[in-house]
């Protein structure tokens, strides 16, 4: 039943999930283990064949594995021409105006006053 | 005439003392609404103030009454008034359009360097990955829209905290708050008074991506912890950028983790209430502006001689 309302969410949406995962991971992963830690639930062949499209788009890269294959983040060429780009970004500190940033820089007071916030919420 | 146009150059400064309140309401939606709104509102009627008291002095030079068709001198308000009048909202209305170009510029800039940042790049989705160590995250608005995620944000979370994230972002580009943080930015340039606007804008858009966040992943805790530990994770990252000035109060990302992990609680009159006033105030500003526009212009009309002064 939570398969299919899984799976009912928009192919683009699964196939950034599953890549966010394999940045996130230490080392190459199989579709078992991708499937394994993902936050969603979804059946392994879903999680396989999002992994070969990834792989066709060249976003992953992939080794033999056993009688399957495991899965690796492509450190693609322009990789490094958009860190720098990025870097430049950062320099501005004016950037959110259009760009609505995730987190905000934190002041000393921000910082104790959220790890307080985190460690209530823990409990 | 000058007192009606100088009401809504006042009414500005009044703006931000229920604005700070707003921003961390319950409601975000609502109250991103009615802050852009009133802030838009007041920004206008600033303007045509502005307008309002730069036209007296500009008709009493020669050219601009013969292009004016004016048969009188046009006689609006106290005449010691008239010239620095006239000279204050000259300076103020090129000041505008100074800073106004200016932004725009570079915002557009700004936007185009970001977007090929993450055009080009291996795609999934609507996720751009960039490989860097430090942790950063943000929508960028264009078709398509795009989540742009860097390497070392994807590593500080757990899969759950990035589901929560990329709601979070997919919701600024579903809701397309950057129009909204663009209408804040524009309005800043148009008075000081509504420069803390932009900050209470820019926390209601954040906050409304949150409880959107929230909604997906059905959990508040989850969504509160993925924005508390990437903000925690981003000061701690090497090379981070320099500290912004130290505030008394508390920023942004501890109001909406706190937000966020409190319960849905009473107090919701608040909003509504704080909501209305703010745009009582922006109705008074624009009101006035109105009202002053109408006197100029039967001013104007009277200096043409289409009317009898006094009638």
């Amino acid at each position: 039943m939570s398969d299919t309302s899984a799976e009912r969410r928009p192919a683009g949406e699964l196939e950034a999930s599953v890549l966010a995962a394999l940045w996130a991971a230490d080392g190459p992963r199989t579709a078992l283990q991708v499937q394994q830690g993902l936050p969603m639930p979804l059946a392994r062949t879903t999680v396989a064949t999002i992994l070969a499209r990834l792989h066709e788009k060249g976003a992953v890269v992939r080794q033999r594995a056993g009688r399957g294959y495991a899965y690796s983040p492509a450190q693609d060429a322009h990789g490094l021409t958009a860190r720098r780009m990025h870097h430049e970004l950062d320099k501005d500190s004016d950037r959110e105006v259009v760009l609505a940033r995730f987190v905000s820089q934190l002041s000393p007071d921000d910082e104790r006053v959220l790890r307080e916030l985190l460690e209530a919420g823990d409990q | 005439m000058i007192v009606l146009l100088v009401v809504p150059l006042l009414v500005p400064f009044a703006a931000p003392l229920l604005a700070g309140r707003l921003a961390g309401a319950r409601h975000p939606v609502a109250a991103l609404w009615s802050l852009t709104l009133a802030a838009v509102v007041l920004a206008v009627s600033t303007l045509v103030a502005l307008g309002g008291l730069l036209l007296p002095g500009v008709l009493r030079l020669p050219v601009a009454a013969e292009l004016g068709e004016l048969v009188h001198p046009l006689a609006v308000g106290p005449e010691a008034l008239l010239y620095p009048a006239t000279l204050f909202s000259a300076a103020a209305l090129a000041g505008w359009v100074w800073a106004t170009w200016r932004s725009l510029v570079r915002q557009w800039r700004l936007y185009r360097r970001a977007r090929s940042a993450a055009d080009g790049r291996q795609a999934a989705g609507d996720l751009s990955i960039v490989d860097d160590v430090r942790p950063d995250a943000y929508a960028l608005p264009g078709r398509p829209g795009r989540i742009v995620v860097t390497s070392g944000m994807l590593r500080c979370l757990t899969p759950q905290e990035h589901a929560a994230l990329f709601a979070h972002e997919r919701a600024h580009l579903s809701g397309r708050h950057h129009l909204f943080l663009a209408a804040a930015e524009l309005c800043a340039r148009c008075h000081p008074g509504l420069r803390p606007l932009r900050g209470a804008i820019a926390l209601a858009a954040e906050r409304a991506a949150d409880e959107a966040a929230a909604l997906a992943t059905g959990d508040r805790r989850l969504t509160a912890r993925a924005i508390g530990r990437a903000a925690l994770a981003a000061r701690m990252a090497p090379d981070t950028r320099p500290a912004f000035l130290p505030s008394a109060t508390t920023g942004p990302v501890p109001q909406r983790v706190s937000a966020l992990l409190r319960r849905p609680a009473g107090r919701r009159r608040l909003v509504p209430a704080l909501a209305v006033l703010l745009l009582l105030c922006a109705g008074i500003s624009s009101g006035t502006a109105a009202a002053g526009a109408l006197v100029l212009h039967r001013g104007v009309e009277v200096a043409q001689g289409e009317w009898r002064a006094g009638r």
